[in-house]
């Protein structure tokens, strides 16, 4: 008398599956006991400045007065710098590789690009320090102030170390990670798709456009996305050139700061309860930040996925 | 028979057995002295083991505090409350001077640049903007000044290099010390962030115009220009070993045996005294619970006060002036480790 097959087939089954689910659930459950503990230990600041955190610039440690505002705002706007920088860029890289560059030439370019996300960011920020800060200062800036000097984006004196540094050399991080997504959301785009719009008589330019970047939307957006996560919480580079001064100001050529940076530059020298919550508390927003972020290009992916072509199978 | 032998084992193991572990942690300025101490004292007493981390001076605080380590570092010594969190128990032991030196970039100017407090204090609170200003050019006859911004650089780390450095401005300028005080880190009125030593160094070196402040040892490792800073006895001095030990010996006058160890020594009397000199201390209790650890720890602290201040020197350090030993020795005769102290070296002097 053997034991049937599909029995023990079963508990087997039954024993994975639990295991499985047991170590999915831990997943979510860690996000949720990180949340919890940085608000834990940011009560006090929480506490004691409300709201006013969120828009205030004072961050004094002397006289316990901490406002991230400066923070938030350095962080949203050089990742939104590095987007618009690195987007059109890392598309161009994806699109040249996929649709128009010679067989031969595709593999190894695919390969440096990808090589540049293996670069370590403290390489990139003294990079930034002695090459691209000095390159900016001789040959970009005085061009750009000298056409749009007017504007309060490039008005004010260029030292170096500034907001459009930090954009520049975030663009420059997260290019290999949307340009290698993108290529290989563009390559799973079925071969039939541009063979009907060049049947239809488009230019190869016009079936990218129409036919080959709409299937792919999806996948394209969700690349962006990783990208614009990883602008977020990037430090070490950011921190290096951006300035880490305490100021919202509209001049990209202005010195500005980032959570993560000053996150990063102060948290092993706080010594008082206050000071300890306050950097607690920009953990926390630069948390609930990249949470939601993600959660809206989910909700983005998904979206645009249902309601177009079958976007999300090129994945 | 047997049971002798293994009597025998036992005892010839004992010694390793008995090494006692000792781990501290805090300020990164001490630290390569710190770790030549502790590379040359474990080469003769293999029986002490050793460990200090250099994670900086608040981490040092906050770990030693928190009793994770046995002694912390710090180049900034703990605040009233902080002590008073610890029912204090502990004891500020200085070990070596450092000084902090104003660095600056100014292509075309050769000259070793003269700064004076009001000069200082102006550039740091943004009052000063100009290189050619007439409150610099008139203590820096002879030296033609460009007319280029100046580009204040500061630590965007907490630091004890800050502290020292804030403490210095909150002594010479009533303007600072009330808009801006003094701090591991503070609200800077001006200026760009460098994170560390090389943060500022970098910062300073690429940007025209650049001036900051860093570790005298680490500008003079990295050939950077640094100035002379005027002392309170109106003497221009530059940042010497000797100039930060006579500092020091200035700040003396003011102390007595018993005076506590936190004080300040920033802006001293003394003709020849540098006057943004800096303390560094080992943070050890008033009590310890194990007496092995305790003895241990005192007899390597007063080696260091002692026979370890001579590496100081080659090491980029200013020693402590020998009129401070019988002091530290009164301190550290008082650790005591289950009501019984713990001190062990020489009898008194």
């Amino acid at each position: 008398m053997s034991v049937p097959l599909p029995t023990f087939h079963n508990r087997g089954d039954r024993a994975y599956r639990v295991t499985l689910t047991g170590l999915a659930a831990l997943l979510p459950l860690l996000l949720v006991v990180v949340g919890a503990e940085l608000a834990v230990r940011a009560w006090p600041s929480i506490h004691r400045f409300g709201f006013n955190f969120l828009w205030t610039g004072r961050w004094d440690p002397v006289t316990e007065v901490y406002g991230a505002g400066p923070l938030i705002f350095g962080t949203l706007v050089s990742s939104l710098l590095a987007l618009l920088l690195a987007v059109p860029l890392a598309l161009g890289v994806a699109i040249f590789l996929t649709e128009f560059a010679p067989k031969w030439l595709r593999r190894p370019v695919a390969f440096l690009v990808e090589l540049l996300a293996a670069v370590p960011s403290v390489v990139y920020g003294v990079w930034g320090i002695f090459v691209l800060i000095p390159f900016l200062r001789g040959h970009v800036v005085p061009g750009l102030k000298a056409v749009l000097g007017w504007s309060p984006f490039f008005s004010g004196v260029f030292y170096g170390n500034s907001m459009l540094a930090g954009g520049i050399i975030l663009a420059i991080m997260i290019v290999p990670y949307i340009a290698a997504v993108s290529r290989e959301v563009l390559l799973a785009v079925p071969g039939s798709q541009r063979e009907a719009a060049l049947g239809l008589g488009a230019t190869r330019w016009e079936a990218v456009w129409s036919a080959v970047l709409p299937y792919g939307r999806a996948g394209v957006i969700g690349a962006v996305m990783l990208g614009l996560g990883r602008a977020l919480g990037e430090t070490m580079a950011v921190t290096m050139v951006i300035g880490n001064r305490h100021d919202i100001g509209a001049s990209l050529l202005q010195p500005g700061y980032t959570m993560a940076a000053a996150l990063a530059n102060e948290f092993s020298e706080a010594t008082t309860g206050m000071y300890l919550a306050a950097l607690f508390e920009v953990g926390l927003l630069l948390f609930v930040i990249t949470v939601t972020v993600n959660a809206l290009a989910r909700l983005l992916v998904w979206r645009v996925a249902r309601g177009g072509s079958a976007g999300s199978r090129a994945l | 028979m047997r049971r002798t032998t293994l009597l025998a084992l036992a005892l010839a193991a004992a010694p390793a057995a008995a090494q006692v572990q000792l781990n501290g942690a805090g300020a990164t300025f001490p630290n390569i002295i710190y770790q030549d101490w502790i590379l040359t004292y474990g080469q003769t007493h293999p029986d002490v083991k050793l460990n200090y981390q250099s994670i900086g001076s608040g981490g040092g605080i906050r770990q030693f505090s928190d009793g994770t380590v046995d002694f912390g570092g710090s180049d900034a010594p703990m605040t009233d409350s902080a002590i008073a969190a610890i029912q204090g128990n502990v004891l500020h032991i200085p070990t070596v001077l450092g000084a902090i030196v104003l660095t600056y970039d100014l292509p075309g100017v050769t000259q070793q640049l003269k700064f004076s407090p009001d000069v200082i204090a102006g550039i740091f609170l943004g009052t000063i903007t100009k290189w050619n200003d007439a409150r610099i050019a008139s203590i820096n006859p002879g030296v033609t000044l460009p007319a280029t911004d100046i580009v204040v650089v500061h630590r965007s780390d907490g630091s004890g290099t800050t502290y020292g450095f804030t403490d210095y401005l909150s002594k010479v300028s009533q303007d600072w010390a009330q808009k801006v005080g003094k701090g591991p880190s503070v609200n800077w009125p001006v200026g760009l962030g460098g994170k560390g030593n090389e943060g500022v160094a970098s910062t300073v070196v690429q940007t025209p115009g650049g001036v900051g402040y860093v570790e005298l040892g680490y500008a003079t490792a990295n050939k950077m220009a640094f100035g002379l800073v005027q002392n309170s006895a109106g003497k221009f001095v530059a940042p010497t070993l000797d100039a930060v030990t006579a500092a020091l010996a200035g700040a003396l006058a003011k102390m007595g045996p018993t005076t506590d160890f936190r004080v300040s020594i920033t802006n001293p009397d003394g003709a020849d005294a540098y006057p943004i000199a800096t303390m560094t201390w080992l943070l050890l209790h008033k009590s310890y619970a194990d007496a092995a650890k305790a003895k241990a720890l005192v007899q390597f602290v007063w080696w260091a006060e002692t026979e370890g201040q001579a590496k100081a020197p080659t090491l980029g350090y200013a020693p402590l002036p020998a009129q401070l030993r019988p002091w530290i020795q009164v301190r550290l005769r008082s650790i005591t480790a289950g009501g019984r102290a713990a001190w062990s070296g020489p009898a008194a002097r």
